[in-house]
């Protein structure tokens, strides 16, 4: 600001100029703030009503569906939501140890071939290169729903459906990943190679020993973004797994509660399964921020 | 990132292994038996690649042709040409007016959703950039969280929150609105405040695709702006972050140059920040519109389709045609359509990524 000052020549100009910027800052800071403030409540208020609502009694629920306080003459606060996660035909134990299997080995499977794949799209000259690379490309724009029906065709033929190989084989071939590594491979330096290469190193051990240690970082932030991304998939498990209610992963069973108990919808149980759905991811989120910071910069996230 | 489709000139070649070694570049690498370890790297991905996605890709064509029902054995189901094709486009009938009420649904979705998440997005990334605001990093949080929960938890916190009793009709003020129950366009709804409840007669007696004008104007239904509501509420934080990065990238002494040239914060904001951020407004509204022609998830978990079918998008009705209804052949057909609708829009963002890189 003092930058303005020393242009104006007028004296009693820079004084009106100075008060004015004054009151024209504090306006901007209080404008900003409301803004700031409203837009933290519209975020935070659902989340947190839902989080009171998952621990109220039934009659508390239908009574006072919008209060973020207990009415303990109604029974609140109950653990009956909670309850109804287990029961004869809601699962939820099983469906959060299915979530658990299905995103680690898919995360795990993803970070394997993308690494392979992207180095070898990065550093190696072979024919045929290029056409992979152009197939990435096009492949990369088909909308999953497209892909629903003969995947699900596929999956039939293979005899797999309502299985774990079901939900995991599909979600295993991801072509993003394959460009974001290659993209983070091709900014590791290559003399590092070069030198690996001089002292009589194959392909393979420089991968091991020299790429895979320098592009950690980039696949930690990977590991990171798809493991939300897979633990929140649903389209794909829904259609991989029809009818085994015992596989279904955390999004599909929660979504499949809303039929399970006739005409009243369960808004405690559901909205306790909501919270525990969010909350692993939660943890994730707060121990690795910056890492999605970084991913985002990067572009490793689709739209 | 763009795509080299130039011809390349032929070399001749002495061998095959030769041939297979070079790379358009012609470069040697290094290491020995490049090919070999180059497809020993690929090959898993290419495999699954082609299973997974690729293949299919050509199913979804054949199945548009054929009759399956989605239950029987696929490979025998007959051929049925472009019946399909022509019961979603060109045969009067219902399956033509749900075809077109899908569209209908998801134009209106998209010219909402799109513009009013890229504005909101913008002003939060525009005030949590400023710097005489403390603890932004809160607020950044707090707007991105959303983007990390299930999609299906959310819609359910939205549901309840949209309960005719619940959270949002307490908070806007008004008669309480019943919002998954009522399939009137929001268009119609405001007519009726203004006494228009039937439609002028030009408009009811023209029809489209199987629907009339006056349906084709209604505007989103009122349960749709409830799913509205809870995507732009869910996608805002996400792209708020995409225009930070870009105006951390503005730099400083650009904006107090234009202080010094006398521009007021609008005229800054306006002649000097916005047009810095074009890349990111183009990222943003091109994310947003192939996303929003696949909306699907919300719509299953919120509404069903419903009420009146005035919720149904082509992602959802070709998951309920498919595997719901028993007619995978039309939910195939609509699936190479909506192929068609998003491919154009990801030539575009294919367009503008590429002029990027060559600017």
């Amino acid at each position: 600001m003092s930058a303005v000052t020393a242009v104006v020549f007028d004296p009693t100009r820079d004084s009106v100029d100075a008060r004015r910027t004054r009151r024209n800052r504090r306006l901007a800071m209080l404008a900003g703030y409301s803004i700031l403030l409203l837009a933290a409540l519209t975020y935070v208020v659902p989340f947190l009503l839902s989080a009171v609502s998952a621990f109220k009694a039934d009659a508390d629920i239908t009574a006072h569906p919008t209060r973020f306080a207990f009415d303990h003459a109604l029974g609140s606060p109950s653990l009956h939501g909670i309850r109804g996660l287990k029961s004869s035909t809601v699962n939820f134990p099983r469906w959060t140890l299915n979530s658990i299997i299905v995103t680690t080995s898919v995360v795990c499977g993803r970070l394997v071939l993308a690494s392979l794949g992207g180095y070898a799209l990065a550093r190696m000259r072979f024919r045929g290169r290029q056409l992979v690379f152009s197939m990435i490309l096009i492949v990369l724009g088909i909308p999953h729903i497209v892909l629903a029906v003969p995947q699900f065709i596929v999956m039939k033929q293979m005899n797999i459906l309502n299985t774990y190989w079901a939900m995991i084989l599909p979600m295993l071939f991801d072509c993003a990943d394959v460009l974001v590594m290659k993209q983070f491979m091709e900014q590791i330096p290559v003399e590092m190679e070069e030198a690996a290469a001089l002292d009589g190193a194959s392909r393979f051990q420089t991968f091991r020993r020299v790429v895979l240690p320098m592009a950690a970082p980039g696949l930690l932030t990977l590991a990171i973004l798809r493991t939300v991304g897979v633990w929140n998939e649903f389209l794909k498990v829904l259609i991989a797994v029809p009818s085994a209610p015992q596989l279904r992963t955390l999004p599909v069973g929660l979504a499949s509660l809303q039929g399970q108990f006739g005409q009243s919808t369960p808004w405690a149980t559901m909205l306790a399964g909501a919270l525990l759905t969010t909350i692993p991811m939660a943890i994730i989120f707060f121990v690795f921020q910056r890492y999605f910071k970084q991913g985002l910069s990067s572009g490793a996230v689709k739209g | 990132m763009a795509i080299a489709t130039r011809p390349r000139p032929t070399r001749r070649r002495s061998s095959f292994g030769q041939w297979l070694g070079r790379d358009k570049r012609g470069g040697k690498s290094l290491f020995e038996h490049d090919v070999r370890t180059g497809w020993m790297f690929l090959t898993p991905f290419v495999l699954g690649m082609t299973v997974f996605i690729v293949l299919p890709i050509f199913m979804a064509v054949w199945v548009s042709f054929t009759d399956w029902s989605g239950i029987t054995p696929p490979l025998k189901a007959a051929t049925n040409g472009i019946n399909n094709y022509r019961t979603l486009l060109l045969k009067d009938g219902l399956r033509r007016t749900d075809f077109s009420l899908s569209i209908k649904n998801n134009f209106y979705y998209v010219i909402f959703v799109v513009p009013i998440q890229t504005f909101l997005a913008f002003v939060l990334a525009f005030v949590v950039h400023q710097k005489f605001l403390k603890g932004k990093n809160f607020f950044r949080l707090a707007f991105f969280f959303p983007s990390i929960t299930s999609s299906i938890a959310v819609s359910l916190i939205f549901k309840f929150i949209f309960q005719v009793d619940g959270l949002a009709n307490a908070v806007i003020p008004g008669k309480p609105v019943n919002w998954f129950g009522n399939s009137n366009g929001l268009l119609h709804n405001v007519l009726g405040v203004f006494g228009v409840h039937k439609a002028p007669h030009a408009l009811a007696s023209h029809s489209l695709m199987g629907l009339s004008l006056w349906d084709w104007l209604s505007g989103p239904s009122i349960a749709m702006c409830a799913i509205m509501i809870c995507v732009v509420w869910t996608t805002s934080g996400t792209l708020m972050l995409i225009f930070l990065g870009g105006l951390q990238n503005v730099p400083e002494s650009l904006d107090e140059a234009a202080t010094l040239d006398g521009a007021t914060g609008w005229k800054r904001m306006w002649h000097v920040t916005f047009p810095m951020l074009r890349p990111q407004v183009f990222l943003v509204l091109i994310l947003g519109l192939i996303g929003t022609w696949q909306v699907f998830d919300q719509v299953y978990a919120m509404s069903f389709g419903g009420p009146d079918k005035s919720t149904i998008t082509p992602a959802f009705w070709i998951y309920y045609q498919s595997f719901r209804n028993g007619q995978a052949g039309l939910g195939a057909a609509l699936a190479v359509v909506l192929c068609a609708i998003i491919a154009v829009f990801t030539f575009l963002q294919r367009r503008i990524v590429s002029d990027r890189a060559v600017e």
